[in-house]
Formats: C-alpha cells, structure tokens, sequence
C-alpha cells in the first residue's frame, strides 16, 4: 500500500509496541507531526528537547522497554544530546528520531540545519540519516533492534522533510532484522566456565560485584540463587542497586566513592571478585594500581570491549549475565564462606540505622532523615527516580529497594536536570507505582519546565526537593578541596512552592523532622504532581566518601557528633 | 610496538568516519589506514596500523567489533603475512647523478614512471622497510615530493579470514552501493 513516509513512521512505531512518544514538534519534522494526528500512539509535548530524550530514558529503565523522543532539525536535535549522552552512558535503549532539512540541501548550511549524525557519532550505539521513503521501514526496524539487544543504548534516526513526505509502497516485514556486522551475543568457551568455575570454588573471600547488566538481563533470580548456594556477599553499583532485594542478609549495599566503609574493605581485602554486568568505573574502584590487590577477577559482561578495559581480568566471559550464570551454576561448588560473612558483617553493624540516628535534630532537618523517613512511610515500594548530586548518593545509601527497576539515576554521565522528565518517563511507563523524584534545588531548577509537562499529562510525580541552597556536592567538594571557597555554588532559589503552584501543582513545605510523615502522606493522598520542599541543613556531606588519588578503602568518615563511626574500621 | 589490523566494513557512506571516530575517542594513534573495495559487492577492506601493547589490542578490536557497519576484525600482527606500501617519490635529478639514480631504482626493483629534465618519478611497492630504505637514499639527491598509501596485508596461504555464513551472504542494500 502506498504511504508516505511520516506515516510509515507511525505504523512502524505501532509494530514495534510503541505507546507514548516524547516529543517537540518544528520545521523539519512536520510532516511526521501531521501523520501523529492518525495514528493511535500518545505524543507527549515536552517543553525542553532535552526533557524528551530524559522522559523516554526513564520510561526504558522503569518498564525494560524502548523509549523514543522526537525533535525538529538543528536546534531541537541537539538539545537531545545531552539525553542522549546520558542514556548511552547507562546503556538505556532509546530510539531518537529527528526531522532533517530536505535531503538536496544537506551541506549547505540551510535553515536549522545540524549535522546530527556527526554530532551523535561518539554517544549512540548507532545512527541513521535517512534521505528516502523506502529506507525508512527496514532502517527504523533496525534502529529498534540494535537499541534494545546486546549492551542496549540509544539509536539516533535522522530523517530528512522529503523522506517523511515521500511516498512508498510499505508493508510490515516481521523476518528477523539482519545485521551481518552486528553480533549481540558472543558466546564464551567452554574453558573460560571452567577456569571461572574453579577460582569460585577455591575462594574463600569472594565478593560480588553486581552492576546493571543484572537488570538488564533479568538475572535478578539466579544472582539470588548463586548467592545463597555459594553464601558469597553481594556489593553493588549505583546502578545495580535492587539487582538483589537490599534486604537481603548478603547485600553489602553500594560500593565505591560513597559506599559504605564495610563495603569497600570487603573488596579491598576479597581473594576473588566476581564482576557482574558493570564495568568498573572510576568511581567504583578508586586508585586502580591499589584497587583489590590479593583478588583474582573474574569479569562477566555483554561487551567485549569492557573486559580489561581498565581492570585486568583473569578470566573474562563475554554474554548475557542470566545465561552466562545458568551455564555457570552446575559447576559451582555449595559454599560455607560464614567466617569471612561474619567479618564484613561485624564492621557493617547498625552503622548506617545509627548515622540516621546519630544526628542530633535540634529543630533542624537532615537529607539522609527525610530520605529515610520517605523510605519507611512508603515501605521501601517507592519506585524512585533521582537527580544528580548529594541526594543521590543520600538515597542510594539510605532508600533501599527491594526490588529491580525501583531506582532510576544517572549514573555514568551524572546528568544534573535529568531527573524530573525522567520522573515523568518512569511514571507514563508504569502509572500503577508510587514514583517518587528526590531532587536537589540545584539539578531541579535545569528542567522544572517540565512542570508543565506532569499538569498536561496530569501525571502524578510526587517530588521531595532537597533544597540546601547549594549544588551541594561541588559545595562539599570545594569544603574538602577547596579551603571552603565557594566559588558558583550558592543558589538564590526562587519560592519553590509558589513556583509549582503557579503551575497548577500542589506545594508543600517541609523544616523539621516532625512534619515529614504528614507531608509525604499527604502527597501520596494528593491528586496529581505534589512536591514537598525540605529545607534541610545547608552544609550537610555526603559520608563517607574516597577523596580523589585515594585508595578504596582509605574515606573521610563522618565526623563527630557520630563518635562510635568516627571509630568504625 | 605496532599491531596490523584487517577489517571488512560494509560500504556505506560514514562508515570510515565511524571507524576513525572509535580510535580518535578512545585516544588510538592511527598509524596508517588504508581502504578500498573487496571482490564482494559492498564490502570494503581497511587495513590499519596502530602503536599499541596487546591489551589495547584486544580493546582496539572489540571496539571495532562494536561497530554495526564492521562485519569483520584480524589482528593479523602475529600471522604469517606479506604486508605492502606504495610509494611514488619525485626526486631532483642533474645530468650527472642521472644514471646513478637510474641504477638504485634498478636495484630496489621499482620502477621510472615520469621524467623531466630536472627529476624523475619512482614508483616503488614493498613493506614499509624496503620504502623508508629508498627514501633515505635518494634523501641527498633531493625529495621533491612523495606520497604513500600506507600499508595494505593479507594472510599468506589459500585462506580468507574466517568468516561466518551470514557474512558471506551479507544483504546489501543496492543503494547502499550506489552512493
């Protein structure tokens, strides 16, 4: 049947199970626009690009599924980058589509013209320029596959204004798209198993490092089933966190920069570390040439370019984490490994429930409270979206979900601004949880347009604003590094209540621990998008914490008044 | 030391852009790259020569490895291999040094393709030894000007890479092909 393009654009998002579209409509994507009109797909009109790509971001990492954004040429097209960039780094499948000018000016600067495929090269998985109706079908086809198999991450389809007006003769070919250059799943040898196999049985001080591949691959049970036969102590990633109930006794919880001093000892003193889909980040290891001395490694991951990229490895296993372990599991060996259980758990203690305690109240509100607070009146069931900074870290260590897909953060670019559309993204993707946005005054202020977004959609996003007048964590960092010279990061906010309410939203305010349960609960009774605005402690920190050139184990601990931590191991 | 690299791509426009993008990123120092077609419709050849230890190697070729439009990567810096370069080479030349000039080009076993009364043009192909070798010789005469191709490899013996059934039938778009 003959189509024009832009409606071949529709059809083929409809086939490929595409329900909401986050978008900005302009110039060069306007036919596209008209065709939106006859197709059954929701179109979210966002009022930042990068809102977009952050909205279908967070509708990926809450529901497993592709989230696509839509922009115009130039302009539009590169306010998704940073999205784009954000969703690469954390392997999130996204499908950008965006309009360009008519193929026969492509090169002479015309209106609203950006090389975007040049400009995406670096931070997608994949991109396309489209110039012709007949492309279009099997390339957005393709772009779908490569975002959602292997190591996910985001497709960018470039379209020009006479491909979407073109007419071709369409129809859906549902044959499995072949791509002779692109091998998702490498399948490793049989020896590599079996080398793994035997350091695992012969360990006696093994930690696991789970990172987002086990999400990602849906190796939640298996990595449960492997933990309690082999009794090998769990660290995880920011991005990992959930990948095992964080009640469970053997989650040790995050590691690295802002992991827990018991956590990072553990790895500093493991005989083995068996890395699960992550990818030792900078923040993860600290020093690499002290980085887990007397540990053997054993690296398992879906890209092969990972496995001794920056840690050298003793055995690498390239494929997805729940097969791989499936394979793996007959050959391990039950594990009693309680001594060396028994020794990180000894340091772990009540640390974290007496930090919370610790902190004397005096009238005055603290971020990891009310972060602690959130997680015991929503029963830990929140699904929790976050921005980038002191907050994040405050919930990484204090809201602890039990299970996966409940925390959604950037984490490798660490995206400041990311979290309110993705937020609203997590929300769309799954409208029956309790989403919950911790927020910093700072990150929030860089896409609170989007405001607008939740009272349009009238999506309910019920937002704890962590306002201590700071970008609190360049602020920490200048207080430790910097002689306490403030340079760029003290906030003159404007009246955060007022400022949802003049978008027909609900504002709350919350400065002292004692309102904290009413207000989260009246936000959770309350119709439509809530923010609570916690007025906490200003120069509050982020403890512990691995200063720069440090080796992992060796933190700035929390100071006084906490002087059984200041004694901690 | 250096690392020889042979990798099919198909023939689709911004591909050695891809490529070349990959190792300017992650801070890989090209040291040739040559390209061209294959006896397959739409697939082309690259060899490429980078100063690397034999990790980067590995990460070099997994990140190529990456790449949709890569259909296929050797390390071929281990194997048995003939490995060429062109070269053409215009050099000053007198009345009195002619013939001498004439005799080394005999002796490196390339060949006069243009000459004036002032110069000659040698043509010369051979690993990158044997062209740096001619190079330093007629480097007293005078170099006008010279320009390599970088260096192209293949394995020695009545093999092709190994390379998988879907490769061999790869379906390339004709208008792929067409630009």
């Amino acid at each position: 049947m003959t189509k024009t393009g832009a409606q071949v654009i529709w059809e083929v998002l409809a086939k490929e199970g595409v329900e909401i579209v986050f978008g900005y409509p302009g110039g060069a994507v306007l036919p596209t626009y008209d065709a939106l009109l006859d197709s059954s797909i929701h179109h979210v009109r966002v009022r930042h690009e990068q809102g977009a790509a952050h909205m279908a971001d967070g509708y990926a990492r809450a529901s497993g599924r592709v989230g696509v954004a839509m922009a115009t040429s130039g302009p539009g097209a590169t306010n998704l980058v940073t999205g784009i960039a954000t969703a690469m780094m954390d392997s999130s499948p996204i499908v950008c589509i965006t309009g360009q000018v008519n193929s026969g000016v492509i090169g002479t600067d015309a209106f609203q013209e950006t090389d975007l495929t040049g400009v995406t090269l670096p931070i997608t998985k994949h991109n396309y320029l489209v110039t012709s109706a007949d492309e279009l079908g099997p390339v957005l086809r393709e772009a779908f596959y490569v975002a959602r198999s292997g190591r996910p991450g985001p497709v960018l389809v470039d379209i020009t204004k006479d491909a979407q007006n073109g007419k071709t003769e369409w129809v859906w070919d549902d044959r499995p798209v072949r791509l002779p250059g692109y091998q998702p799943d490498l399948r490793a040898l049989p020896e590599e198993y079996q080398r793994a196999a035997e350091l695992i049985n012969n360990a006696r001080c093994p930690v696991i490092l789970a990172g987002q591949g086990v999400i990602m691959s849906g190796a939640m049970d298996i990595l449960r089933e492997f933990v309690d036969m082999t009794n090998i102590p769990v660290a995880e990633t920011l991005l990992g966190i959930g990948g095992l109930p964080a009640s469970h006794p053997l989650n040790l919880g995050m590691m690295g920069m802002h992991g827990e001093v018991w956590v990072n000892n553990a790895i500093q003193e493991a005989d083995l570390l068996l890395a699960f889909g992550m990818r030792f980040d900078d923040r993860v290891t600290g020093t690499l040439s002290t980085y887990a001395p007397n540990a053997a490694k054993i690296h398992i991951d879906i890209d092969p370019s990972e496995i001794n990229k920056v840690v050298r490895v003793d055995v690498g296993i390239v494929g997805d984490l729940r097969e791989t372990l499936e394979i793996l599991m007959p050959a391990i060996e039950r594990g009693d490994r309680n001594g060396w259980v028994d020794h990180i758990l000894e340091q772990k203690s009540e640390a974290a429930e007496r930090d919370i305690v610790g902190q004397p109240e005096g009238g005055q509100l603290y971020a990891a409270h009310v972060i602690n607070d959130l997680w015991k009146y929503t029963n830990g069931e929140a699904l929790i979206v976050t921005d980038v900074g002191q907050h994040q870290m405050w919930t990484a260590q204090y809201y602890r979900p039990d299970k996966p897909r409940h925390l959604i953060t950037s984490g490798g670019l660490g995206t400041m601004g990311f979290g309110l559309p993705a937020s609203i993204g997590a929300k769309m993707a799954c409208p029956d949880e309790e989403v919950w946005l911790i927020v910093g005054d700072g990150g929030f202020q860089m896409t609170a347009s989007e405001l607008a977004t939740c009272r349009q959609e009238g999506v309910k996003v019920n937002i704890a604003l962590i306002n201590n007048g700071y970008l609190g964590m360049v602020r920490q960092w200048q207080e430790f590094f910097y002689d306490r010279r403030y340079a760029g990061t003290p906030n003159v906010n404007p009246d955060f209540v007022k400022l949802v309410e003049a978008h027909g939203l609900t504002g709350l305010r919350c400065t002292e621990r004692g309102q904290a349960e009413s207000l989260i609960q009246q936000a959770r009774e309350t119709e439509g998008t809530v923010l609570i605005e916690f007025q906490v402690v200003q120069e509050d920190n982020v403890y512990p914490m691995v200063p720069a050139g440090a080796k992992l184990n060796v933190m700035i601990r929390r100071p006084e008044p906490n002087p059984e931590l200041a004694s901690e191991v | 030391m250096l690392q020889t690299f042979t990798v099919y791509v198909e023939d689709k426009p911004g591909v050695l852009n891809r490529v070349a993008s990959s190792f300017r990123r992650r801070g890989f120092n090209i040291e040739s790259l040559a390209v061209g077609h294959t006896h397959k419709p739409g697939i082309s050849r690259m060899t490429i020569v980078v100063e690397a230890d034999g990790f980067t190697a590995r990460t070099i070729e997994a990140n190529l490895y990456k790449m949709v439009n890569v259909l296929l990567v050797e390390n071929i810096t281990y194997d048995d291999k003939v490995i060429r370069e062109l070269a053409l080479i215009k050099v000053r030349t007198s009345p009195e040094n002619r013939l001498e000039i004439f005799q080394t080009v005999e002796v490196y076993r390339s060949k006069i393709v243009d000459v004036t009364t002032e110069s000659v043009m040698v043509e010369v192909t051979g690993p990158t030894a044997k062209i740096d070798s001619l190079v330093e010789v007629f480097e007293p005469y005078g170099i006008i000007e010279m320009v390599r191709t970088g260096v192209i490899g293949m394995g020695r013996g009545p093999y092709a890479p190994t390379i998988s059934p879907e490769f061999v039938e790869a379906v390339v778009p004709e208008e792929a092909v067409a630009k």
